[in-house]
């Protein structure tokens, strides 16, 4: 499709190969660099002082007493530290021709909380200790006001108001749609409605956020545990009202990140002004109990699923209402995240009609926005889940399905009635290859005879789409879908003199290991060795913008990026190469590591030779060729790239208490050309983990006072290495066209196909009783109280069969 | 909070003697102290993990154990376990299995794995799985994880690095 599609790289194709971690020594050794490592002599402690309240009014805060605390140096609260925003936090969806609620979101809030965790206040001191015991010596007093929780009631009239001056606590509704709904609905031979909850989560990365900023003269670093420094920096000259130049931001080595460091927080900010007052380097490290109440939560939202098909099994319409609960703030992406999902919401199928429906909430909860996924794998459950009701209600089986509705891999690129183009897929290749590792029949034999023994085991299937690779910048910017953003990605390869490499790039990561992959990727164009090559990222010091690691972006737009940027050197380093030799730039070619004339493999250079040359010129080299050797590329990808693939999740429901247990996880993805297998199989483990969470174990809980009553992770249940299973992996390749490097993207993709996967497989399990569906997370509880709802013994007719 | 006491320990063979605050943790004792920042911090409640070292070979969660309680004791970080420039065991099994992304569970998870070995050299999977159900990891799903202990385990040796406490002067 692209020029570049054809281009093939030179040297030992390290593309491909399984090669463990560069930056593993580091981390191995305990040298990892995280934020709370830094620290600068005379760095001083911040303790945020937080809202115990939901809603309330701040009548008086009292600082005096943490004022003379010893070794306190400071302590501000919102007034005090009024005038020192020029903007307040940055939420970039404003989408064309809608009408949106924005509320005014500051560091430190004024006037009134909105939300358990708010912070009203800040204190400085000389060492964590103090400043946390100063903090506690901070008198607030509250008048508590009416409290929403629920984002359904929050719609209702008479419902109490998170933002009194909006008058409502809708903040927007969005809207899509494709082909003719009302008449594919109408013609369908069955419509099944159906309302499916997606309920809120946390990231919660093991490293919990924090940042510590530094003056020097006019100037500020921050550095940040972010998944974004060059938007931070960006949007903090903003906040600041300072220029872009006089702030860097570094991200460090970040422990993890899964979208809640996808974002800009008033914290950051709020240690610049600090550092800048004080004329010191201020830290403030959260704790988990301020992680799991203020670092943006994901998911959240309420689903009314209407589909419909014909008696055969064909799909007519897909319809679907969502409500999204915001919290009360509007973080970077807060209304924008549930959209991200509809790209592919009517998931790997041939839909005639789809539309969709989005409104937006806001309850005295903290911002939702991206937790990994994004929107994905809400709509992939709503899909997945739905589609197997369906065919419980059609008496089809579930595969057949599926298989029946598969837009063809004859068919790409295919454009959905969304107006969205799939650019590469082969959707029942990933199922049959599925099915090779998984013998339904045998299974249901199986699940059979341990039915008589009293055992309810199960199987679940996701055949999923997954939209990555943000973003066409155009597509998705200002006068399209809204984003005030773009997505491309950008990298700079400078050879060295002696002939290794760096890399710098904008994406910034989080475990990802672009150190490894991107070098892998530099290096067959460069004609070295991947250790050659070392990878530089994070810092809006070092290298050319870049918009950051999400949305299973960094390979797909910044991979290509540097694709680009050392081909570019390639192409000047055989223009060296022939001057050097004697031969013409077009007869110079790369093979086994050696820049040699065709047809002449004596005639060669290594890059090392090359980069000597380009550096301490000789007198063959022309004066025309500029010295050095160091090239740059900005990628801007022209479509979104769309991975996809077939789960199945095998359970053991414990009848007596309702308990799930994953027997068996079976996940054959592809996400076009892999660069290296073994890290794409740690994605496809952690994504598919994460979402095992969800549909278990994990849940943010509010009461109905507005109070967090998860947490810690004492609450807040991350699964443990003994409640998982060993996830079996496989893979097909169909490559993307959007990118000369084939890939696609994987961090995701695990996360956006396992829940339904789960949910299906417990509803299999429980299908005898009667149980068509539980609300995630599908704790023992839950699943003890269906079972007791549905009559628990097993007498209730099972109301259809197959697959 | 006013008051010092001295602490003494042996940490990663050195001997070190300090004045700190009786309330002081040893997570923070050994980070900001002594500045052995490889140990880390997850959670308040002792769920996760990261902050796990070994007190005189056994493995702890260092954000609930107070520096003070150390007096006296060996103490083992993720920067002790290479010996003489030879990575222990886990560290070559976590790098080769991709037993690690972002990092930051890593020092502890394999001095808890470290711990797991000594008391049970030859351990099944599920006993690993077991094993480690109080370090949290958020990136791997585990899988990489129980891998590496699992060729640590054959490789043999990988349990607790020797005691150096021996000779030190404290």
């Amino acid at each position: 499709m692209m020029e570049a599609a054809t281009r093939t790289s030179g040297g030992d194709d390290y593309v491909g190969q399984t090669i463990p971690r560069k930056e593993d020594a580091r981390m191995i050794a305990g040298q990892g660099r995280y934020v709370d490592d830094i620290n600068p002599v005379g760095t001083l402690h911040a303790a945020i002082v937080r809202s115990p309240e939901a809603h309330a009014t701040i009548v008086s805060i009292d600082t005096s007493e943490a004022r003379e605390h010893p070794n306190v140096v400071a302590v501000f609260t919102g007034e005090d530290l009024a005038d020192d925003w020029k903007a307040d936090v940055p939420s970039v969806w404003h989408p064309p021709g809608v009408e949106m609620h924005h509320p005014d979101h500051w560091p430190l809030k004024r006037g009134e909380v909105k939300c358990v965790g708010d912070p009203v206040a800040v204190v400085v001191a000389t060492d964590r200790y103090v400043a946390a015991d100063a903090a506690e010596e901070v008198i607030v007093e509250y008048d508590p006001k009416p409290v929403v929780v629920d984002p359904e009631r929050a719609l209702e009239n008479g419902s109490p108001l998170v933002w009194d001056q909006f008058g409502t606590n809708k903040s927007h509704e969005w809207a899509i749609s494709g082909g003719d709904i009302d008449r594919a609905l109408a013609d369908a031979d069955v419509v099944m409605e159906r309302r499916v909850v997606n309920h809120r989560t946390a990231g919660a990365a093991i490293e919990a956020r924090g940042c510590l900023a530094e003056p020097h003269g006019d100037s500020v670093t921050l550095y940040s545990s972010t998944q974004i420094p060059h938007i931070a920096r960006f949007q903090l000259a903003g906040m600041l009202g300072m220029p872009e130049d006089k702030i860097r931001v570094v991200a460090p080595d970040v422990g993890g990140g899964f979208g809640t460091k996808l974002n800009v927080y008033g914290d950051e900010a709020l240690m610049c002004a600090l550092a800048r007052r004080l004329g010191r380097a201020v830290k403030w490290i959260e704790t988990r109990s301020e992680n799991l109440a203020y670092n943006h939560h994901g998911r959240d939202q309420i689903a009314y699923v209407t589909i419909g098909a014909k008696s055969d099994g064909t799909l007519a319409g897909l319809k679907v209402r969502m409500i999204n609960d915001l919290g009360a703030y509007q973080q970077l992406l807060t209304p924008f995240i549930p959209v991200l999902g509809f790209p592919v919401m009517g998931g790997a199928y041939r839909f005639p009609a789809i539309d969709l429906h989005f409104t937006g909430v806001f309850t005295n909860k903290f911002a939702t926005d991206a937790i990994r996924g994004a929107g994905r794998p809400e709509g992939t459950h709503y899909l997945e889940v739905t589609m197997d009701q369906l065919a419980d209600e059609l008496g089809i089986d579930r595969l057949e399905l599926r298989r029946k509705n598969f837009i063809g891999a004859d068919e790409f690129p295919y454009e959905t009635p969304l107006g969205i183009v799939y650019d590469s897929g082969n959707y029942a290749g990933t199922l049959d290859k599925l099915l090779e590792h998984v013998d339904v029949d045998a299974f249901r034999r199986e699940q059979e005879e341990l039915r008589e023994k009293g055992i309810h085991r199960g199987i679940g299937f996701s055949t999923y789409v997954e939209v990555c690779g943000l973003a066409p910048s155009r597509a998705v910017g200002p006068q399209n879908l809204g984003l005030h953003a773009a997505f491309f990605e950008s990298a700079a390869v400078r050879v060295h003199p002696t002939g290794s490499a760096t890399v710098f790039s904008g994406a910034s990561p989080h475990g990802q290991g672009h150190d490894t992959t991107f070098a892998q990727i530099a290096a067959d164009r460069l004609g070295i060795s991947p250790d050659d090559v070392e990878v530089v990222h994070g810092d809006t010091n070092a290298g050319p913008w870049g918009w950051g690691t999400y949305g299973s972006r960094a390979l797909a737009v910044g991979g290509e990026a540097v694709a680009r940027a050392a081909e570019r050197v390639q192409d000047k380093a055989k223009q060296i190469c022939a001057a050097m030799l004697e031969a013409a730039p077009e007869d110079i070619e790369l093979a086994d590591g050696q820049f040699r004339v065709k047809g002449s493999p004596d005639r060669s250079m290594s890059m090392a030779d090359i980069a000597l040359a380009a550096y301490v010129p000789p007198d063959e080299l022309p004066a025309e060729v500029e010295p050095g050797l160091e090239e740059a590329a900005f990628f801007d990808p022209e479509n979104f790239v769309f991975p996809f693939g077939a789960h199945a999740c095998v359970v053991d429901v414990d009848a007596e208490t309702g308990k799930v247990k994953i027997v068996r996880w079976i996940a054959v993805d592809d996400c076009g050309r892999q660069v290296n297998p073994m890290l794409v199989d740690g994605q496809i483990h952690g994504g598919v983990t994460h979402a095992i969470g969800q549909a278990l174990y994990e849940q943010i809980v509010y009461d109905s006072d507005g109070q967090l009553v998860t947490g810690t992770l004492v609450d807040y249940g991350l699964p443990t290495a003994a409640e998982l299973p060993n996830i079996e992996t496989d893979r097909q390749e169909t490559p993307s066209p959007v990118n000369s490097l084939g890939v696609k993207g994987v961090g995701e993709a695990g996360t956006i196909a396992a829940s339904p996967a789960v949910l299906n497989a417990v509803v299999d399990a429980l299908r005898p009783l009667g149980i068509t569906y539980i609300d995630m997370p599908l704790t023992p509880l839950r699943v003890w109280q269906a079972m007791q709802d549905a009559g628990g013994d097993g007498s209730s007719s099972n109301r259809g069969g197959g697959s | 909070m006013s008051g010092s006491v001295r602490v003494r320990t042996v940490v990663n063979g050195e001997s070190r003697e300090s004045d700190i605050e009786p309330r002081l943790l040893l997570v923070h004792y050994l980070r900001d102290v002594l500045g052995l920042t490889g140990t880390h911090i997850g959670c308040d409640t002792t769920n996760c993990g990261a902050c796990t070292v070994l007190l005189d070979g056994e493995a702890v969660k260092s954000c609930t154990v107070l520096a003070v309680q150390a007096e006296g004791s060996e103490v083992t970080t993720i920067e002790g376990m290479a010996r003489d420039g030879e990575l222990h065991p886990l560290q070559e099994t976590f790098h080769t299995q991709h037993g690690l992304q972002c990092g930051y569970c890593t020092p502890g998870m394999i001095m808890a794995a470290a711990d797991l070995l000594e008391r049970n050299p030859n351990p099944t999977e599920e006993e690993v799985r077991h094993g480690l159900e109080g370090n949290l990891c958020r990136c791997t799903g585990y899988h990489n994880i129980v891998k590496a202990v699992m060729a640590a385990a054959e490789a043999g040796g990988a349990g607790v690095p020797k005691s150096r406490k021996e000779g030190v002067t404290a």
